[in-house]
């Protein structure tokens, strides 16, 4: 590998008004943007603490448009950041200084549903939840759920590599998105994947897909569809404490069973999220399971009838059986609530995204007990524990600068665990610009390396999304003990995780 | 194990420094596989020899995992994964018992199960990879969500080794179905592919599907045997059972029909040269040859392919490749995978520029030119 571990030099006063000038007559004038007051609602994305204005935002409106903004930036040597719906959490979509915002939401058509390929042809802009709502007439959905799913886009789902509820059983975005269709920096269009089972020369899109904006932009998505079950339930079960609870997710999956959706929350957050919803979670549960089976009405009936017997073995104290899909949605939206019920009760919340081997989870939620009366903060914890993704919500309040620090020290704390017991710093809201001093912990310099190479291979002059994900050498020498900050979310309304 | 890695992380060291091309081997059972990459082409070129590189690292059933090093048998993985009920599901072929985990890996190749599964990249989550400094690095890990970094992991999957020595990987594992059952029906190959469109809208168990007659030589529109494999829970596997028909193959015959395409040991591979078509599932007939369908459509095996250039030039319109999968070495004047679109093959060489710069690894076995 070659090294340069070093960001190419940018200008220090780039010519946006060459590079405005530069795109009259390919990309109309109200798709620019450069008043402060036009550009200032794009300075962050869903992780608000990290903002920084764009001197010019563009809005394409078709793909020619797209080559044609990032030839101009190439020329001028101008980074740019691609945006969706602005619904990340790892500050991904925050604009360079020096840089263009490129929005790609006005790509926002559904091309095609073909019921023979079961597949869906849609700009990046669409949202995720809207390529099921045109599939369902034809019986299929787009199978990724990402708690925001009513407002991010497949895009967004692109860059980050999108998990839900439902991805133990069918997967994250990599598993479903079939071919995509880029934009290079230098204005070339490429098409990574195919609609046939897969493609020659290299898994380009593999690579492509979870990079976050950092080897093209997306301009149209090919995903595969899937019939929708006809049944769905969700057992709500109560455990005593945490290792039981924990010990029944090992078991249901030791049994040979792959749930649908497989969560869990403890006490704290139970506690949290009751008043809010009113799903009728059990208050004395040192830890609450749901479990949702899928499929025919006969498979459901015989999976339930097992992830029972497996929950009542490892000592569930209640067992409860949705018997209607409102009954189901409302087990579920006390679960899908946990953020806005975070916001009610205490003023701020900083939310973490670690995973970790699901044979860990008592030993990882004992050790963040400990931490709770160390650091003197609490903690609610909702997990996806089917596949070990851990959303720890550690609760404080930023006008006391004592708890904001102690917050910030708590969730460097937590991750650095899930590392240590083999697990990674982010399994779904990515690294963006929030967790790239903890890259430094997760991967050695010679990986780090790794990944600017892979970087320079699709985009030479380091311009897509620069100083984002892969820290310098430099970034990592400093990094010691100031950790980033985090948690604070805009879209408070919106259900996540 | 120890002394072993750094022996062959040696061998990678002195072979960069003389600029000697390195031929990464595993069980040698997919030799034939690839643009030819053999030591009488290039003379001068040093084996690395995976095999020697062995050993299962972990395994946690409940985990839905398995970590082994890249010269362990393919068998020991899949019997040890079968002592607890599970599988890998991509069901990889086996193309002679001396196949390992990391030739599965690097070649990317999946078996029946692919369509229904899911293929051999999508389970794969962590890699250790020995490049060409001789350093080993690691990516991905044990855990199934981890988006830190590019996925390289799952770049690796069907490298051919061209950017270093797979030496770990860590494979997503599944549990096997609580039931299986094979069911054939009588069909051309325009009514099996006709079903297949239908079926892939539908909630069945279908986790595998093949289509193949015997006398298409002498026939224009043969009827052939369409092989249905059902997986999953009691009543999913009979309520599907139901709606398809057919008659029903017995555990050992349906068993060993499945493991002869897995491994291409059914006659339809006996073919000199074989051609590996991936298409858009719901392709009509290609009328190119000889043909054995799987996967719904999306994977045709063809032998006797008259022009291989209007083959490829009339799968490329479709969306699809040909690979040509089987062949006699002398007789090869053309690219064995289709060739790229230019903006791709800019992106893939410069991959290989960046990751491998003085070019060791595999050379010119993935792509003609580099």
């Amino acid at each position: 590998m070659n090294d340069t571990t070093m960001s190419p030099v940018l200008n220090a006063a780039p010519d946006f008004a060459g590079l405005i000038d530069r795109l009259k007559g390919r990309v109309p004038a109200h798709c620019i943007l450069s008043k402060t007051e036009d550009t200032r609602p794009y300075e962050c994305d869903g992780l608000s603490l990290y903002r920084s204005l764009p001197p010019v935002v563009i809005l394409p409106e078709n793909e020619e448009q797209v080559v044609a903004v990032l030839q101009a930036c190439k020329a001028f040597n101008i980074p740019v950041v691609a945006r969706g719906a602005g619904t990340g959490l790892s500050g991904g979509a925050m604009p360079h200084a020096q840089g263009v915002l490129v929005g790609l939401a006005k790509l926002n058509q559904i091309k095609k549903i073909d019921l023979d390929t079961a597949t869906a042809v849609v700009q990046p802009g669409v949202r995720n939840l809207a390529i099921s709502e045109a599939a369902a007439p034809y019986g299929l959905y787009y199978a990724p759920d990402p708690s925001s799913q009513i407002a991010c886009s497949i895009g967004g789902n692109i860059a980050e590599n999108s998990g839900g509820v439902h991805c133990l059983k069918y997967g994250l975005t990599v598993h479903n998105v079939l071919k995509v269709r880029v934009v290079t920096i230098d204005g070339d269009i490429v098409e990574l994947g195919s609609e046939a089972p897969d493609s020659p020369g290299l898994d380009l899109l593999a690579a492509f897909i979870g990079s976050e904006g950092m080897l093209g932009l997306v301009t149209e998505v090919t995903v595969k569809l899937i019939p929708s079950p006809a049944c769905a339930r969700v057992i709500m079960a109560s455990f005593d404490s945490v290792e039981s609870a924990s010990l029944a997710v090992t078991n249901v999956i030791a049994a040979g069973i792959i749930p649908a959706g497989l969560e869990m929350m403890d006490k704290r957050a139970v506690h949290m999220v009751e008043p809010f919803v009113k799903a009728g979670y059990d208050l004395d549960a040192a830890a609450i399971l749901l479990c949702e089976s899928d499929g025919t009405e006969e498979e459901v009936e015989d999976e339930i009838a097992r992830m029972q017997a497996v929950f009542e073995h490892a000592g569930a104290t209640r067992l409860q059986v949705s018997t209607s899909e409102a009954e189901r949605l409302l087990f579920w939206a006390g679960r899908k609530n946990a953020f806005p019920a975070a916001g009610r009760v205490s003023p701020d919340y900083y939310c973490m995204d670690g995973t970790i081997p699901r044979r860990n989870l008592g030993q990882v939620l004992g050790a963040i007990e400990r931490m709770e009366v160390e650091y003197g903060l609490r903690c609610a914890n909702v997990f996806h524990a089917g596949d070990g993704n851990l959303h720890p919500l550690i609760m404080f309040d930023s006008n006391k600068p004592d708890e904001v620090d102690r917050a910030e020290k708590f969730g460097a704390a937590i991750l650095e665990l899930c590392v240590e017991v083999g697990g990674t710093v982010t399994g779904e809201h990515g690294v963006g610009i929030e967790k790239i001093n903890q890259m430094c912990v997760q991967f050695g310099r010679d990986e780090l390396d790794f990944f600017l190479a892979l970087k320079r291979a699709f985009d030479p002059y380091h311009l897509l999304n620069p100083e984002k994900v892969i820290p310098t050498l430099a970034r990592c020498a400093e990094y010691g003990k100031m950790h980033v900050h985090g948690g604070q979310i805009r879209f408070p309304e919106l259900p996540r995780f | 194990m120890e002394f072993v890695l750094t022996e062959l992380c040696q061998q990678v060291l002195t072979a960069r420094a003389a600029e000697r091309p390195v031929h990464i081997r595993g069980g040698n059972t997919k030799h034939f596989y690839g643009e030819p990459c053999r030591t009488d082409v290039i003379p001068d070129m040093a084996i690395l020899d995976l095999s020697v590189y062995q050993g299962i690292i972990n395994y946690q059933p409940s985990e839905l995992v398995i970590t082994a090093r890249a010269g362990t048998l393919l068998s020991e993985v899949e019997r040890t994964l079968d002592e607890q009920g599970q599988m890998l599901a991509f069901e990889p072929p086996r193309f002679g018992a001396a196949s390992t985990l990391g030739g599965c890996v690097a070649s990317g190749l999946s078996g029946p199960r692919r369509m229904a599964a899911g293929s051999l990249r999508d389970f794969v989550l962590g890699a250790r990879l020995l490049d060409s400094s001789g350093t080993v690095l690691g990516f991905g890990g044990e855990v199934m969500k981890n988006v830190a970094g590019y996925d390289v992991s799952r770049l690796l999957a069907g490298s051919l080794g061209i950017f270093g020595a797979l030496m770990e990987v860590s494979i997503k594992v599944a549990p096997k179905p609580f039931q299986e059952r094979t069911l054939v029906l009588e069909t051309t190959e325009a009514e099996a592919l006709a079903l297949f469109n239908r079926w892939r809208g539908l909630p069945l168990p279908v986790s595998a599907t093949a289509w193949y007659a015997a006398d298409q030589a002498t026939r224009a529109t043969p009827v052939g045997q369409l092989h249905i494999r059902l997986s999953g829970s009691e009543p999913a596997v009979l309520n599907g059972a139901r709606k398809i028909g057919g008659t029903s193959l017995d555990e050992a015959q349906a068993g060993a029909f499945w493991d002869s395409l897995r491994d291409q040991t059914h006659p339809f591979f006996q073919s000199r040269s074989l051609w590996r078509v991936a298409v858009p599932p719901s392709t009509p007939p290609l009328e190119a040859g000889p043909t054995l369908i799987e996967w719904n459509g999306g994977q045709r095996w063809l032998s006797r392919v008259a022009s291989p250039a209007e083959l490829r030039a009339r799968v490329a319109r479709l969306g699809g490749h040909a690979t040509l999968f089987r062949y006699d070495a002398a007789d090869v004047d053309l690219p064995i995978f289709q060739p790229l679109e230019p903006g791709v093959r800019n992106i893939s060489h410069r991959l290989k520029q960046e990751l491998d710069p003085v070019g060791i690894f595999n050379p010119k076995r993935l792509f003609p030119d580099f």
